[in-house]
Parts: C-alpha cells; sequence; structure tokens
C-alpha cells in the first residue's frame, strides 16, 4: 500500500509499504530517518517516541496505515538548520547521553513535556518520562538536563 | 505476522458491516497498542484489519440523563485530563494516570482499553500451550508461573487476570457500554461485559464477534467526586497491578450511607467487590469495620501456590483506600501510587 503523510514539515510518499510494517519501520527504513530508535517494539522502552498529529506516541505500535495523512515529527524535525534544539542543547550540556541509544525518545518526550509544562515539578518530570528507559545514565543526568532545558526558558524552543 | 488487508472505516455501519464480510479474519483495531503487539508476537492473527479510530466516536460530553458520556475513541490521555472526568469521577482519571505511559496513553482508546487482552506471559508465547489462545491446549499457569495471576473467580482452565487499570474504575461507577452489533445497538452493563473464564478461557467479554464498542456512559453518581485509585505494582511506575483498588465513599457522622469498591489484578475481570459494599453500607466507617468488610469480600478468595500474598495485599488496600477516602488524605485524585 502507499502511505503519504507529512514529517517534519515535508509531505512525504512512502510506496509498497506492507501493512504489517509499524510507522516507525516506515520512518527508518523507507524514509531514511534513523533518529527514532527501534529498541523493544512492545511499547516499553520509549526510544521511538515520535510526535503523530501533536502528541508524542511509540512509533513501533503505530501501525503503518494508522499513518496515513498524519502530521510527524521526528527527532530530526526538531532542531533549525545546524542550530540545536534547546533539549537537545541541554541533554549535552547536562551530560546525559552516554550510549545515546535513549537520547533521540527522550528528547522528544522532554520536548513534549516543556512544551506543554515550561516548568515542571520534578514529580512531572518523572511521571513523563516513565515511559523512556536508559540503561547507562541512572536518569540524573537527565534530569538535571530537563531542569536546565526549562530553566533556559522557552526562547528558541518551537 | 501474517498477510492482512487494512482498511480505515469513516462511520460505524461500514465497520460492522465490512467486518460482517470476514467475521473469522477480522478485526477491529484502536490505538494498536495491544493488538499491534500481539499480531507481531503471532498471537493475533488478523485477515482484515478495520481502523475504528476516526469514527465519530472522539468526544467527551454529557449524557442525556445527567452523568457522562465517552465515544470509543476518546484517548485515554484525553480523557484522563478531562475537566468534568477530574472533578466528578476522580477515581477514572486517577485509574488511567496509573496506567502504561504517556506516549501509550496518548495512542491508547478507550475501547481498546476495555478489550486489551490479558499480560499472562504463557498467552503472549505461541511456543507454550494455552486455553485462551487455542481452546483445549491446556493451561501450564496453573502448576507454573502465576504469581501475578488470579485469586478470584479463577477455573482449572484459566487463571489469567484482566490488565486494564481504567476498567476496575468503570466497574466500581457501575458504567455502561454501548455495542453496535449486527441486531442493532445494545447496553451492556459494568459489571458483566468481561466473564469469569469457565469453560471457554477463549472468551473474555459477552461481545459477540463483529460488536463494536461506540460509546462508555458514567451514570451520574454523587459519591463519585470522593473516589480513589490505589494500585500496587512491582515498580513505581509503568507496570501492571499487582493489586489495585477502586473506591468511593461516602461517610457522615462516623457512618457508611454508601459506597462502591472494585479490585483490579485479582480476576479474569475487573472485580465488584459488592460483598464488601454490602457489609459496609449502614455501618460504622471505621477501619475495623473497613477489615471486616475486606474479608467479608476475600472469603471467596482461592489463591494458588504462589500469589497468596495478594490476599492480604488486597485486604490492607482496601482498609487504606477508605481510610483515605474518609479522612481526606493521602495523594490527590492524579496519584495512583501508595
Ligand atoms: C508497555 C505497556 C504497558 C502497559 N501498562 C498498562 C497498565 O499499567 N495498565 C493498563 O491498564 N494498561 C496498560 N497497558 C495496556 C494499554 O492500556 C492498552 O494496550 C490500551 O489501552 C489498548 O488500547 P488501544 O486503543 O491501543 O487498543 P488496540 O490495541 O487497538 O485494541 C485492543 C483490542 O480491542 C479491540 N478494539 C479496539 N477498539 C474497539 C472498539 N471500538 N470496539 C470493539 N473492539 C475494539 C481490538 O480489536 C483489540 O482486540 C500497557 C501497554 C503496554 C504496551
Ligand atoms: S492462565 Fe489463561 S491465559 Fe494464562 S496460560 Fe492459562 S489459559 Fe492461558
Ligand atoms: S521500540 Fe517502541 S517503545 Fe521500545
Ligand atoms: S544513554 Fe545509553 S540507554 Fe540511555
Amino acid at each position: 500500500m502507499r502511505v503519504e503523510l507529512t514529517v517534519n514539515g515535508e509531505p512525504q510518499v512512502a510506496d509498497d509499504v506492507w501493512e504489517g510494517e509499524s510507522l516507525l519501520y516506515v520512518l527508518r527504513e523507507r524514509l531514511g530517518l534513523p533518529g527514532a530508535k527501534n529498541a523493544c517494539e512492545q511499547g516499553e522502552c520509549g526510544s521511538c517516541t515520535v510526535y503523530l498529529d501533536g502528541t508524542v506516541v511509540c512509533a513501533c505500535l503505530v501501525a503503518a496505515g494508522q499513518a496515513e495523512g498524519a502530521e510527524v515529527v521526528t527527532v530530526e524535525g526538531l532542531a533549525d538548520g545546524d542550530a540545536l534544539d534547546p533539549v537537545q542543547r541541554a541533554f549535552l550540556d547536562a551530560g546525559a547521553v552516554q550510549c545515546g541509544f535513549c537520547t533521540p525518545g527522550l528528547v522528544v518526550a522532554v520536548h513534549d513535556l516543556l512544551a506543554r509544562t515550561p516548568d515542571p515539578a520534578e514529580a512531572d518530570v518523572r511521571e513523563a518520562l516513565a515511559g523512556n528507559l536508559c540503561r547507562c545514565t541512572g536518569y540524573e543526568h537527565i534530569l538535571a538536563a530537563v531542569r536546565l532545558a526549562a530553566e533556559r526558558g522557552g526562547e528558541g524552543r518551537s | 505476522m501474517r498477510p492482512f488487508t487494512f482498511v480505515r472505516a469513516i462511520d460505524a455501519d461500514q465497520a460492522v458491516a465490512g467486518y460482517a464480510r470476514e467475521p473469522e479474519w477480522a478485526m477491529y483495531l484502536g490505538g494498536g497498542t495491544n493488538l499491534v503487539d500481539l499480531m507481531r508476537l503471532g498471537v493475533a492473527e488478523p485477515g482484515l484489519l478495520i481502523d475504528v479510530t476516526r469514527l465519530p466516536y472522539d468526544r467527551v460530553e454529557e449524557a442525556p440523563g445527567g452523568g457522562l458520556r465517552i465515544g470509543a475513541a476518546v484517548r485515554n490521555s484525553d480523557l484522563a485530563a478531562d475537566p468534568a472526568v477530574r472533578r466528578d469521577y476522580p477515581v477514572l482519571a486517577a485509574a488511567l494516570l496509573a496506567g502504561a505511559s504517556g506516549q501509550l496513553r496518548n495512542q491508547a482508546t478507550v475501547g481498546g482499553n476495555l478489550l486489551q487482552r490479558t499480560r499472562c506471559g504463557y498467552f503472549q508465547d505461541v511456543t507454550k500451550p494455552c486455553n485462551k489462545r487455542r481452546s483445549g491446549s491446556g493451561c501450564p499457569a496453573v502448576e507454573g508461573d502465576h504469581r501475578n495471576l488470579a485469586i478470584l473467580g479463577h477455573s482449572e482452565h484459566c487463571v489469567a487476570t484482566h490488565p486494564s487499570d481504567m476498567a476496575v474504575a468503570l466497574t466500581a461507577l457501575g458504567a455502561t457500554v454501548h455495542v453496535r452489533g449486527r441486531a442493532g445497538e445494545r447496553i451492556v452493563p459494568m459489571p458483566g461485559l468481561h466473564r469469569l473464564p469457565g469453560d471457554e478461557p477463549d472468551r473474555d467479554t459477552v461481545l459477540d464477534p463483529g460488536d463494536l464498542i461506540t460509546a462508555v456512559e458514567l451514570p451520574p453518581l454523587e459519591l463519585a467526586a470522593r473516589s480513589r485509585y490505589r494500585k500496587v505494582r512491582e515498580r513505581a511506575s509503568f507496570a501492571f497491578a499487582l493489586v489495585s483498588v477502586a473506591a468511593a465513599l461516602d461517610a457522615e457522622d462516623g457512618a457508611v450511607r454508601d459506597c462502591r469498591i472494585a479490585l483490579g489484578g485479582v480476576a479474569h475481570v475487573p472485580w465488584r467487590a459488592e460483598a464488601a459494599e454490602e457489609e459496609l453500607r449502614g455501618g460504622p466507617a471505621t477501619d475495623d469495620a473497613f477489615r471486616a468488610a475486606a474479608d467479608a469480600e476475600l472469603a471467596a478468595a482461592r489463591p494458588l501456590r504462589d500469589n497468596g500474598y495478594k490476599v492480604p495485599l488486597a485486604r490492607e488496600l482496601i482498609v487504606r483506600t477508605l481510610a483515605e477516602l474518609r479522612d481526606g488524605t493521602g495523594a490527590d485524585a492524579s496519584g495512583g501510587t501508595p
């Protein structure tokens, strides 16, 4: 089947998509966007987090056909040209990246959190990131990155 | 995964008619957070997938007779954030927020949440026998790993639990489920949607193949404004319930005027604790009375070899939840973790 969708603001067409493919597969393998990661494929790790029509979802559990006509934003769509999104910048500055596998999903989840709640309490942050697993950092640096991004405020955040 | 055809229905008639043409192989698709997973595991093998998320059932609105009508395609996160739900039925908002993760709640629909399948490990592993997946193949959980499984209402054929947090709250509230089938519309009460396993554990609910859930209705229920959901799980967040309690309490001058209690994680159905409610109504609102009521309910428990811990856990959770409602203490409506 053919799937037409908008990804990071650009209209995209994926042809010969097999019905059993996920949105994650379409993004990575058909549209060449490897930012969203493929780890558990069961909704448990959040490394495949993307925006789908304005809310964050696990792309691994979205059937390709359900993305027809949808607006998708992946981690690749957050930076403005070479200028990193403030959330990405904060992850680097806070040392919240080790192996980096969880990072793209976390960055999208944090981007969504701060768009809804610019100054979240720690409990809000933990709750919002409960669906994103990180095996390396023990989360302290990630929480610091969220605080840093929040402190730097909304300017430049899309 | 088996090859299948994908169609997107735009109205209920089209969805139901589409199903009727392929009754052996058709399945409805909500957010996909359970079904897509089961298809990948080989547990579900639809030949026709009918996407029902674009049906015009995406609103939460006041019901004709008071109460709230919730469209089946409403996303779990939208329902949890709805102002009327938070004000009048806080137990429902809390139960939703106690389940899954933000990403999954953004995807999951009300209809799909109600009909999600059990998390019994044997059910999800197609290399193992399982009566629910393959009728008559046996139930390895009875002698095997059943630490997280049922203590109430199970049969020798299946000891699985229903995994939904939302359904426990709906059961306490006495919600009704609106269904569109080939013979037209009908209304199924909760409790009453899900069924005990008996000797047909492959059937989770009383629905017939092709029945489409269109809405869930909450009755007007004053005492629900004072209601709460408590969930015990192995991790602080993002895990299914070992035991959960949804409760509403109307107590005045130390006496219980009315109450609603339902339990999760203990049975093949979200378990309405009618014996406990009966015991409580008109009696004193004391911890001792709460404990006696919990014991009245749990007298019917038949724990398995390795899940006896759930009986005292359920008892203490009932007592604690009722005491918090009486005293107005504990976390607010959004807090799900004890
Ligand atoms: C990692 C993970 C953790 C989770 N943790 C929890 C938890 O802690 N608590 C909890 O309660 N849940 C939890 N869940 C389960 C989650 O809540 C369900 O997967 C979700 O609610 C299902 O909704 P859906 O719309 O995605 O359903 P789908 O997966 O689309 O469908 C589920 C079933 O419902 C049927 N269906 C869907 N819509 C309709 C309709 N309108 N009429 C008739 N049939 C329909 C489908 O055919 C299918 O059989 C978790 C899931 C995952 C993946
Ligand atoms: S408890 Fe039920 S779902 Fe689990 S293996 Fe037994 S029959 Fe299957
Ligand atoms: S790959 Fe999607 S949640 Fe893990
Ligand atoms: S940095 Fe390695 S998983 Fe998070």
